[in-house]
């Protein structure tokens, strides 16, 4: 077995005396797509905040392979390769759609402060920033603002930048958030997509039955900030707790 | 809407309006720097001259401030701040040395310097707190160097600011190029001498820099910054220090800003607390890259012309239509020069009110920012 290449230890957060996240403990390895589920309010996003660095744990310890990240800034945590995309979309609306790629590249590559050279010069991080704008399918509005694009794209243009970051943990809170029925399913295709040609460690906050039962190789059961459960897909759903909790939200969600 | 943009057809219309929009504004900034290109055979008189020279300084300035509140989002009030070290480190060293380009050199490396130290202080210890906080630490921090400014009046001249000479080559007594009758050469009826190389030294300084920013606009750090602008929490989240990108960019504005303060002290043969670091300046800064347009540098071309043209000529043009109308009824007493303030701020609102992007902005679609 593989070692982890993010874990987190006891992780906990407390907004007051409430803990949102409590003591969660668990590891992820390469090439395996967990997802992440449980009832709203149940710390799955303030989970992503500690992993990905927008928010400080209480408690508790987060590790990159061997290293502790606990302490570093949600731009180190990108730097060290961890990718988020976010469940409200979360764009730079002004720019346009290749430029939001290509900022993404950017950072990866490390040329941000190169001042004297034009930035469309730059053709190898172009191509690059190209290649993922062609891989999400939005080659015909690339010149277009972010925030021209309808919902369904914007999504699109999130995973493109999430991919154009090539990190080693890919994390996606909702990707599907808000989009049609038949848009969906275009978006579980490049999440899926990123799986099968990266292996790199995937994971996935989704309330949609549909979409966990396609894509899971593991799923993670979130209750009152705690875990409540882990392991293969089937053996999960079949657990009589996570019945009580999930049926009744999935009866929601679901329908 | 958003999906009225995506909608065949509606591309290339909304695109062809904002091609001629991005046209009419390259044409306009071409044609008022040709004119300060050749400002001094253009316009010969005294006035004029102050005018180009002053257009020159303040797009340079302004330009740096779009830097900060049009490509990042940051708003300081503290740019007259750093204009100021610039003018008044070349005036104090032109003062002590005497008038040579080594005092010019000398000083404005000390004023740029000082610009810098500030700027890093202030960015470091202040860009982490939200924008509002940011305004008051950069207001203060100008309200003290203005302290400093009148107070400390045996270094700085206190209210009065200083007078001194600039170097020889810039006397109008001074022949660029000699004629045959010894007297300086005369090109379509202007005399090539030291007054020509004045303002030469303003208008090529005044363009390289203007050009240095056009290039940090275009370049990776250009993108950077207005993602920052757009989406700070992003930029951090996809891997950007966010801090380090405002306050490296804090630090070149304000060095940008104490250069264009050299060139004012250089100019003016004075610096003064009125010229360089009154709130006033500031006010004119913000209203002349808001109705330019934040954002576009072109902006600052624009803003500049218009604002500088009225303040210096509005009441000449209402004298002559006060005049022009002297036999009609209250027409004359609506255009009196006295109330020129009266259509200054006419103008301004009839401006914001049709580009509300300012002109460059508009013009360009670019739409409002923030």
């Amino acid at each position: 077995m593989t070692t982890a290449s993010i874990r987190t230890e006891n992780l906990t957060i407390r907004f007051g005396g409430h803990a949102a996240v409590d003591r969660v403990s668990c590891a992820f390895r390469p090439g395996e797509l967990t997802v992440i589920v449980g009832p709203n309010g149940a710390g799955k996003t303030t989970w992503f905040n500690l992993v990905s660095g927008q928010l400080k744990p209480t408690e508790g310890r987060i590790f990159k392979g061997e290293a502790d990240i606990t302490s570093l800034s949600p731009s180190a945590r990108a730097k060290a390769g961890i990718g988020r995309a976010f469940q409200l979309t979360n764009l730079f609306p002004k720019l346009t759609v290749l430029e939001n790629v290509r900022l993404a590249v950017q950072a990866r590559a490390g040329q941000g402060p190169r001042i004297f050279s034009r930035a469309a010069a730059l053709t190898e991080i172009r191509d690059r920033a190209q290649s993922f704008v062609e891989a999400t399918r939005l080659s015909s509005v690339a010149h277009l603002p972010a925030a021209a694009l309808p919902h369904g794209d914007q999504r699109k243009l999130e995973v493109a930048m999430l991919a154009a970051m090539e990190p080693d943990v890919f994390m996606f809170d909702e990707p599907t958030a808000g989009m049609s029925v038949d848009e969906a399913p275009a978006i579980l295709e490049l999440i899926a997509g990123i799986k099968k040609d990266t292996g790199k460690t995937i994971l996935l906050v989704e309330h949609k039955m549909d979409v966990v039962r396609a894509l899971a190789d593991r799923i993670v059961v979130l209750h009152n900030g705690t875990l409540i459960a882990d392991g293969r897909p089937a053996e999960v759903m079949a657990l009589p707790i996570v019945r009580d909790i999930y049926l009744g939200i999935g009866a929601e969600d679901v329908a | 809407m958003a999906n009225a943009a995506i909608l065949p057809g509606a591309v290339p219309a909304v695109s062809r309006r904002r091609q001629a929009g991005r046209f009419l504004v390259y044409a306009v900034v071409l044609a008022i720097g040709l004119a300060l290109a050749f400002a001094p055979f253009l316009f010969p008189d005294v006035r004029a001259q102050e005018v180009a020279a002053r257009i020159c300084v303040f797009v340079v300035l302004v330009a740096s401030y779009d830097l900060l509140i049009g490509y990042t989002g940051i708003v300081s009030f503290a740019h007259t701040m750093f204009f100021g070290l610039g003018a008044y480190g070349a005036a104090i060293a032109l003062k002590a040395m005497g008038p040579g380009f080594d005092a010019i050199f000398f000083g404005g490396a000390l004023g740029v310097l000082a610009a810098i130290v500030l700027a890093v202080l202030i960015g470091l210890l202040s860009l982490r707190v939200k924008a509002i906080f940011f305004a008051m630490v950069t207001l203060a921090a100008a309200s003290v160097m203005m302290v400093l400014a009148s107070q400390l009046s045996a270094i700085t001249g206190g209210e009065d600011g200083m007078t001194f000479s600039v170097p020889r080559p810039f006397s109008p007594a001074q022949p660029l190029v000699t004629g045959e009758d010894g007297k300086a050469l005369r090109l379509f009826g202007v005399a090539l001498n030291g007054r020509v190389a004045h303002y030469y030294f303003v208008f090529v300084s005044s363009f390289l820099l203007f050009l240095v920013m056009m290039r940090i606009v275009a370049s990776p750090l250009g993108t950077v910054l207005q993602a920052i602008r757009e989406n700070e929490m992003r930029a951090e989240a996809i891997g950007y220090r966010v801090v380090a990108y405002r306050t490296a960019i804090f630090c070149i504005a304000a060095v940008i800003a104490a250069l264009a303060g050299i060139l004012r002290a250089v100019w003016l043969k004075y610096t003064g607390p009125d010229v360089v670091l009154s709130f006033d300046i500031m006010l004119d800064i913000l209203l002349m890259v808001v109705i330019g347009g934040m954002g576009t540098l072109y902006g600052a071309v624009i803003g500049v012309a218009v604002m500088t043209l009225a303040q210096y000529y509005l009441k000449d043009v209402m004298a002559a239509g006060a005049a022009a109308t002297a036999d009609l009824p209250l027409l004359p007493d609506l255009l009196n020069p006295d109330r020129w303030l009266f259509w200054l701020g006419l103008v301004f609102i009839l401006l914001v009110y049709f580009f509300p992007a300012g002109i460059a902005g508009t013009l360009m679609g670019k739409g409002g920012h923030k």
